[in-house]
């Protein structure tokens, strides 16, 4: 799982109302390089919950990432952590937290199991 | 990317070993595969470059279709382990980058219309009644461009009148009709292979 998609995932437990971001809890990490594309990640940069994507690059080990997204975009270094951050770090075994209820989500060969069980539906 | 070739790639994918008929798994064949993608690419720039979710991926033809159409991102979104498991083999298999997440669509909250584009071949409602209508549903709530899905042609004034009525759809428009067939898949097929009119769907979300 990238963070590209941890950024989008929530918990959909019945009446949960602190629903996103779910913390990470990283067991195994891997690096996957993938191509600069600076356009697509200036489309994303409007897109993502900045904080979510700083702690959760932070729980895959990667801390590079600023507090805040800089004013001038075309910062290309920035866009380079950016890029890495968003795209190159693979939770591949792992948690993903509702920081509300505690309920651990396992996320197995890269793959987040978001399924409910019967009493949360 | 030529049709044919395109085609041809995902002709080569690993299908459901054991089809699971509750979840009406069925594949969908590389023929309709690519032209629906190459389709809402040249015609409707929704794939290259773009975030794209497949609903319901199965095995993955249409993720891995996305993917070698050059979208920045594809997401499978499946409730079966053991597709998961083969759409992962298949990504690795073309060398394209997949994200899979195990779920289940209907029940699926995201944080808003965060993919581009949505593309899938949803359950058509002959096990769990509604489930069509309940994919597309999902699709229209996640997708800020463009959400393509294949209904039985059947279901086409049912299918228009929900997804401008209920599903925020600012447009609803079949691209095409196409036949799908499905070969006997299950011991409960009396016939050797069968044929289904099928309506290839763009629908567009209104912004929230």
């Amino acid at each position: 799982m990238r963070l590209i998609v941890h950024n989008m995932l929530t918990c959909n437990i019945k009446g949960v109302v602190n629903k996103f971001p779910l913390r990470i809890e990283a067991e195994k990490v891997i690096k996957k390089d993938v191509d600069f594309n600076p356009d697509f990640l200036r489309h994303m940069l409007a897109k993502i919950e900045w904080k979510a994507l700083v702690d959760g690059a932070r729980s895959m080990g990667y801390t590079e990432l600023p507090d805040h997204a800089p004013a001038l975009e075309s910062d290309e270094p920035f866009l380079k952590k950016f890029h890495h951050a968003l795209l190159e770090l693979n939770l591949e075994e792992g948690s993903l937290v509702c920081q509300e209820t505690g309920r651990k989500f396992p996320v197995e060969k890269g793959v987040p199991n978001m399924l409910l069980h019967e009493d949360e539906v | 990317m030529k049709l044919k070739q395109l085609e041809g790639l995902l002709g080569d994918l690993q299908q459901f070993s054991n089809p699971k008929v509750e979840l009406e798994q069925y594949p969908t064949g590389p023929h309709i595969a690519s032209r629906m993608l190459f389709t809402a690419e040249n015609s409707y720039g929704d794939i290259t470059d773009k975030v794209v979710a497949d609903f319901g991926c199965g095995c993955g033809t249409l993720s891995a279709a996305a993917s070698l159409l050059d979208a920045s991102c594809v997401i499978g979104f499946d409730i079966d382990p053991q597709s998961l498991e083969t759409a992962t083999l298949n990504a690795e298999e073309l060398e394209v980058e997949i994200d899979f997440v195990q779920c289940d669509v209907t029940k699926l909250e995201l944080k808003g219309q965060v993919v581009d584009t949505v593309v899938m071949n949803p359950p058509f409602g002959t096990r769990k009644k509604g489930a069509d209508m309940e994919f597309l549903s999902a699709a229209m709530k996640v997708a800020s461009q463009a959400v393509y899905s294949l209904h039985k042609t059947s279901t086409r004034e049912h299918i228009k009148r929900a997804a401008l009525r209920d599903f925020n759809a600012k447009s609803a428009e079949v691209i095409c009709e196409l036949r799908y067939d499905l070969p006997k898949l299950y011991k409960f097929h009396k016939r050797k292979e069968v044929d289904i009119a099928v309506d290839l769907w763009r629908f567009e979300p209104r912004q929230n």
